[in-house]
């Protein structure tokens, strides 16, 4: 793959204080690239929902960034309680939030399908207990 | 060809190349190349943060000189309402647009008025229009600017509303023109400004072909002569009083003091814009309906070119408004009428301007980008300035784009030439061995 870009995040699980610095860095990454502005917006709020799952609810993940002539591929492992229902999940709406992150404007029961909505593939993997593995394709043309 | 024209300009011959401005600049658009300070148009958004550091003067705003002017029979001065709080807490707003008219312009203006209708319509397109929230003032130059070259994703967020200042120079160009008898263009209406940036949105507005503004002239430039003309006045006033809650829309939080809306916020300076931009970017913040924006940090009684101390300005402000701010100067239902019928809208699509990207090719752009990287790996990044760009990453981002050379870097030159001297000085010692044992 000597064609991409890419580079690896590491993001801590409840660290309000960095939350969004990914998604920032991806973002300039993009627009110095000259990607389509319709299509950084796309990437920008899949990989803030991504990396906000991971702020809340996560202990720690990796975010692996690459880009090609085609595509903008987003790959976060976590480690962390996984989810037991995803379908469950997927539901718009849905959301096990506590008050606190409400209070804060989330947990309106919209990461994950909202990431969906703003791929062209989107896949999502969970083992309770151990963690969440998301991967997240769009399309550059 | 637009990009050709900022609202500043370096004076070379003034320019000692001491890096103050390429430090301050919120969009990386100084680098410094052989002790001058040059500017890439392209990145530059005219907020103007330069000119306040200069250690030289060497900025230069762009604004009008009064020879300009001449060329129209019969000339306005529109001062934006900071100037009514730039002189002396007593000195009432329409004591000071009297006084304007006796250091040569033939009429003045008041522009508060107007900054009233204009909250009155941005209420009905806030309440009559679903486009995407939240909205943005577009009332700050810079501001547009910031959208144009880094935020193009939002430039439908921006609200397609006139400004209080093209509102005022309309209306008073025609009621002249009806008073007199004159043609529009033997009519100069100049903007009394308190920054740079204002001439950039008069000379080329972004959603229409043609201001109707003729010009500006910064507010501390004219501070002397009218100083002079106050102390010697005895208080004589213009006929009508100037009043309304448009007199606090040069403070924070003046233009959502003027609707009715809940769930609006005012931000000021431009880290905590690029922040919130940032945040509407990622799909956030779609339950606020208004963003009153301004580039400086205490909006624009902290412009570049006032006179008088941003925060006592914001004070006098205050005052102002608690005196006058109370009697609308407009009638809300007239407004409305005229609103219905386009009086307030801009039709033009503002366009992107985005920075060149690394390649126009997405192949060669990528390709490109792996060498930033690898160049940016081997830098300092301590952001020192010293090769005449603002930050390691800047520095990178050049080497690659136009081929800037990796000597320019002090610390790599230090490294090389630690390993040059190192390799000296162990074939000296290898050599002094060998004599000493022959």
């Amino acid at each position: 793959m000597d064609k991409a870009f890419s580079q690896i995040y590491k993001i801590q699980g409840g660290n309000i204080y960095n939350a969004g610095k990914a998604s920032t860095e991806i973002k300039s990454i993009l627009k110095q690239l000259g990607i389509n502005s319709f299509i950084i917006r796309r990437v920008a709020i899949a990989a803030y929902e991504a990396e906000m799952n991971v702020v809340m609810y996560a202990k720690h993940a990796t975010m692996t960034f690459e880009v090609t002539p085609k595509q903008i591929n987003i790959i976060v492992e976590d480690e962390g309680p996984g989810i037991a229902d995803v379908s469950l999940a997927m539901q718009e709406g849905y959301s096990t939030a506590t008050p606190e992150m409400r209070e804060m404007g989330f947990g309106a029961g919209m990461g994950l399908p909202n990431i969906k909505r703003n791929s062209d593939s989107f896949k999502i993997e969970s083992v309770v207990g151990k963690g969440i593995k998301l991967e997240i394709k769009i399309n550059i043309n | 060809m637009r990009n050709d024209f900022r609202s500043i300009r370096i004076d070379t011959e003034k320019c000692e190349g001491r890096m103050a401005c390429m430090r301050v600049c919120p969009t990386q658009a100084i680098r410094v190349r052989g002790s001058k300070a040059t500017l890439l148009n392209d990145r530059c958004i005219d907020c103007g943060e330069c000119v306040r550091v200069c250690p030289n003067h060497a900025i230069i705003p762009q604004t009008s000189s009064f020879s300009d002017f001449s060329k129209f029979k019969y000339t306005i001065a529109l001062p934006s309402p900071v100037f009514y709080s730039q002189f002396g807490k007593d000195v009432s707003p329409s004591v000071i647009l009297n006084a304007l008219k006796k250091i040569g312009f033939d009429d003045a203006y008041d522009v508060a008025c107007a900054s009233e209708s204009v909250s009155i319509a941005i209420q009905e397109y806030l309440d009559s229009n679903k486009s995407p929230r939240p909205l943005i003032a577009p009332f700050c130059p810079a501001i547009v600017r910031l959208v144009q070259v880094r935020y193009p994703n939002l430039l439908d967020n921006l609200i397609p509303i006139e400004s209080p200042m093209e509102i005022a120079a309309r209306e008073a160009k025609h009621l002249k023109m009806k008073e007199l008898g004159l043609k529009e263009k033997e009519i100069g209406c100049i903007y009394i400004t308190p920054c740079p940036a204002k001439t950039i949105s008069i000379k080329y507005p972004p959603r229409k072909k043609h201001s109707f503004l003729d010009g500006t002239i910064s507010i501390s430039e004219i501070y002397p002569s009218l100083v002079q003309v106050l102390s010697k006045s005895n208080g004589d006033t213009i006929k009508t009083d100037i009043r309304g809650l448009g007199l606090g829309w040069p403070i924070v939080g003046g233009q959502v003091a003027c609707l009715k809306a809940e769930d609006c916020i005012s931000i000021a300076g431009l880290n905590d814009v690029t922040r919130i931009f940032e945040e509407i970017e990622n799909g956030k913040l779609k339950d606020i309906q208004y963003i009153e924006c301004h580039s400086c940090p205490t909006a624009c009684v902290g412009g570049q070119l006032t006179v008088e101390n941003p925060y006592i300005a914001r004070g006098r402000v205050l005052r102002v408004v608690k005196k006058f701010g109370s009697v609308p100067c407009q009638d809300r239902d007239k407004i409305r009428e005229l609103y219905q019928k386009n009086f307030f809208s801009l039709l033009g699509k503002i366009s992107p301007s985005p920075v060149a990207p690394l390649d126009e090719d997405i192949s060669r752009a990528i390709q490109k980008m792996r060498q930033k990287q690898e160049i940016y790996d081997l830098l300092p990044k301590i952001d020192c300035g010293a090769c005449g760009a603002p930050s390691c990453q800047t520095f990178a981002e050049d080497s690659v784009k136009d081929g800037t050379s990796m000597g320019e870097c002090i610390f790599i030159s230090m490294k090389k030439f630690e390993t040059l001297t190192g390799n000296l000085h162990d074939t000296v010692l290898k050599h002094s061995r060998k004599v000493r044992t022959t």
